[in-house]
């Protein structure tokens, strides 16, 4: 039996606005096992993100617990988070979070920046490696302007992969992709989750949720539903009967 | 490693941010080249005073007969005729302070030159009278002790004598003029001097040997004044007691007895004027500081602004692994090749219009080092705080606040 890389606990997340207090998360509970590929559904609003920062130590939880490979993430300080952060998680968010006026392989290569025990040599390969397996091999120097949406998806996709993480989080990862580029995108993501990796992965999409092996739906900032997928769909070979591109 | 990696990241955010950087290092430029070019200004103008100062004789030291002026006996120091050349001699041989001294007697006449004349003021001296003086020579030559000691009648005559005797530009040297009737031969062009300090035409002068013009004009055995430098600036009022007690004991005069004489030195004056030029120096730093502090404002506004608005893209960097450290050592970075850069430049411009100033407006500049070390000090380091102070704080917050900021 694997570990769990993931535990939370009742876990709560409150913004404060004035005197108006949202509870965007009503204190969920659960676990994620190292190697699962889980699916987080549900409608806007009802807190995905919030939850999602929050596992990738991007935010605090108001109260409970969130354990991270066993440690808890309070017990933590804010260089070691960084190192977290760095070093074992790859978090793609909702907006790409691209810097500007930056080439796409330099907004790659900007994770290994902050890591030491890469050369600049390696960091560059890895980038293009990166950027490669999103289909990005023609576009390394152009910046997010000179990019469409998807394109600065896919660019946000490389940049998580760079790092080589344990544990991939992805904010509606395919949400500016067409069909046939998303489900490029998953496979690539099946692909890393059978080298171990675990990634949760948000998406409005049902179709997507059906490549994962587990679907959390949350609904208000809460559970409402946790199942198993007994029957996980290959991407690869759906893309395979997608009809060949009309011209 | 860490520390090249950050600082590549800082020379990347300076190019991309272009615009940002220039405004940044104008304000730090404009406000590094005024504070260096106004005290350049302040500076001239109050060297200026000094040369001018120093070129009427700054450790001159005049002796006069009579007691002080402040004494009851003001106003007829003139006939007092208690200054005699033994006197002279005596301060000539035992004051070791004095570099150059003369005997001065003078009175005023008229100049005369065929059908021009002019009304001056001669003044009888020893050919050390042009150092005391430091006054030169426009032609001829000065007359020497032999001139002297025979009474020559040989004289130098000022600009304005020449102007005015001499109007239709004859060369005066080797001519004859009449000093109330008296011929002399004029030797020598005094150097143009203009008007001192107070008003008066230093041009207008006839210099002769002192021996004829006692004998000859006065008619006198006295002296009415006795002029000496001090061989420096330092040591014109260790000089003044000396000839104080030179002249006691060859007064004869008891401890009770008050002096009658009066040795003046050129301090006075100095003190006077270094003092006006002390209060322009205050002034003008007073407006250099304020406009360093609006400069200072101005890149404080820049840099804290630009670095706010690069909230996002910190919280970007945290949330990819940037330790707080890296952040703020990469802002750090970034604020300090801007500043010193800023920096640099303001120097190089504040330079640039102070030369500018000197040869085109023709206002006496002189560059104070230390208006470069303090202006470059200030803005370097108003630039370097608050481009890391507001860093700093946004490093603080948890990533996705960062990113949230708008
Ligand atoms: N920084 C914040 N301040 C105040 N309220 C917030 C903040 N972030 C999120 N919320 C609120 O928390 C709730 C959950 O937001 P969240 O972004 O997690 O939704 P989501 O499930 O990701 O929606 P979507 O599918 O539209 O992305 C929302 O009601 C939102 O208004
Ligand atoms: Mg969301």
């Amino acid at each position: 039996m694997s570990k769990e890389i993931i535990k939370i606990e009742n876990l709560k997340r409150e913004f404060t606005m004035g005197n108006e207090t949202v509870h965007a998360l009503k204190g969920i509970s659960y676990s994620i096992k190292e190697g699962e590929f889980v699916t987080i559904m549900g409608s806007s609003g009802s807190g995905k993100s919030t939850m999602l920062n929050i596992l990738g130590c991007l935010d605090q939880p108001t109260s409970g617990t969130y354990e991270i490979d066993g440690v808890r993430v309070k017990d933590l300080n804010r260089n070691q988070l960084a190192t977290i952060r760095n070093e074992k998680i790859g978090f793609i968010f909702q907006s790409y979070n691209l810097l500007a006026r930056t080439s796409a392989i330099e907004n790659v290569e900007l994770p290994l920046l902050y890591n030491s025990k890469v050369s600049s040599e390696e960091r560059r390969e890895r980038a293009i490696k990166a950027l490669e397996m999103v289909g990005l091999g023609e576009r390394l120097h152009h910046t997010p302007s000179q990019l469409s949406g998807g394109q600065q998806q896919r660019v946000a996709i490389a940049r998580s992969l760079v790092n080589n993480p344990v544990m991939i989080l992805a904010d509606e990862a395919t949400g500016n992709l067409d069909t046939r580029t998303s489900y490029e995108i998953m496979s690539l993501f099946q692909e890393l989750n059978k080298k171990g990796i675990t990634i949760t992965f948000v998406t409005h999409e049902p179709d997507i949720a059906t490549f994962s092996s587990r679907t959390i739906v949350l609904k208000d900032g809460d559970i409402i539903q946790d199942y198993q997928n007994h029957n996980i769909l290959s991407a690869a070979d759906e893309l395979a009967k997608l009809p060949k591109q009309d011209h | 490693m860490r520390v090249l990696n950050l600082f590549k990241i800082a020379t990347k955010a300076i190019v991309l941010n272009k615009t940002r950087t220039l405004l940044t290092m104008l304000g730090i430029i404009i406000g590094v080249a005024s504070v260096i070019a106004m005290l350049a200004i302040g500076e001239g103008s109050k060297e200026s005073i000094r040369t001018t100062i120093s070129s009427m004789g700054s450790n001159m030291i005049t002796i006069r007969p009579g007691a002080d002026d402040r004494g009851p006996a003001r106003g007829s120091g003139g006939n007092v005729q208690t200054l005699v050349l033994e006197d002279f001699n005596k301060i000539k041989e035992q004051a070791s302070l004095l570099s150059n001294i003369t005997p001065v007697v003078n009175g005023s006449g008229q100049v005369i030159n065929g059908a021009n004349n002019w009304p001056s003021t001669i003044y009888g001296v020893n050919p050390e009278y042009l150092d005391i003086k430091a006054v030169g020579l426009q032609s001829g030559s000065m007359f020497t002790d032999i001139d002297v000691k025979s009474a020559s009648k040989v004289a130098l005559i000022g600009q304005t004598v020449v102007d005015n005797v001499f109007p239709d530009g004859q060369e005066p040297v080797g001519q004859m003029i009449r000093f109330n009737n008296i011929p002399f031969k004029v030797i020598g062009v005094l150097e143009e001097k203009g008007e001192n300090t107070f008003g008066q035409d230093q041009d207008d002068v006839v210099v002769a040997p002192y021996t004829t013009v006692q004998k000859r004009i006065l008619a006198i055995d006295y002296l009415n004044q006795i002029m000496a430098s001090a061989i420096s600036e330092d040591d014109a009022s260790e000089a003044v007691t000396q000839v104080t007690d030179i002249l006691r004991s060859q007064h004869k005069l008891m401890n009770v007895d008050e002096d009658d004489f009066t040795v003046r030195s050129m301090e006075e004056l100095i003190s006077t004027f270094s003092s006006t030029s002390e209060m322009l120096t205050i002034l003008l730093v007073a407006v250099a500081s304020i406009s360093l502090l609006i400069g200072g404002i101005g890149i404080m506004n820049i840099m804290y602004v630009s670095v706010k608005e690069r909230t996002k893209e910190i919280g970007l960097r945290m949330a990819v692994g940037g330790k707080g450290s890296d952040i703020l050592m990469q802002f750090l970075i970034e604020a300090i090749l801007i500043s010193v850069t800023g920096g640099v430049l303001g120097v190089i411009l504040g330079l640039g219009a102070t030369v500018f100033i000197e040869n085109f407006l023709n206002w006496p500049t002189s560059v104070a080092m230390y208006s470069i070390v303090i202006s470059f000090a200030v803005c370097a380091v108003t630039g370097i705080f608050f481009g890391w102070y507001p860093a700093r704080k946004a490093s603080a917050l948890d990533p996705i606040t960062a990113l949230r900021y708008e």
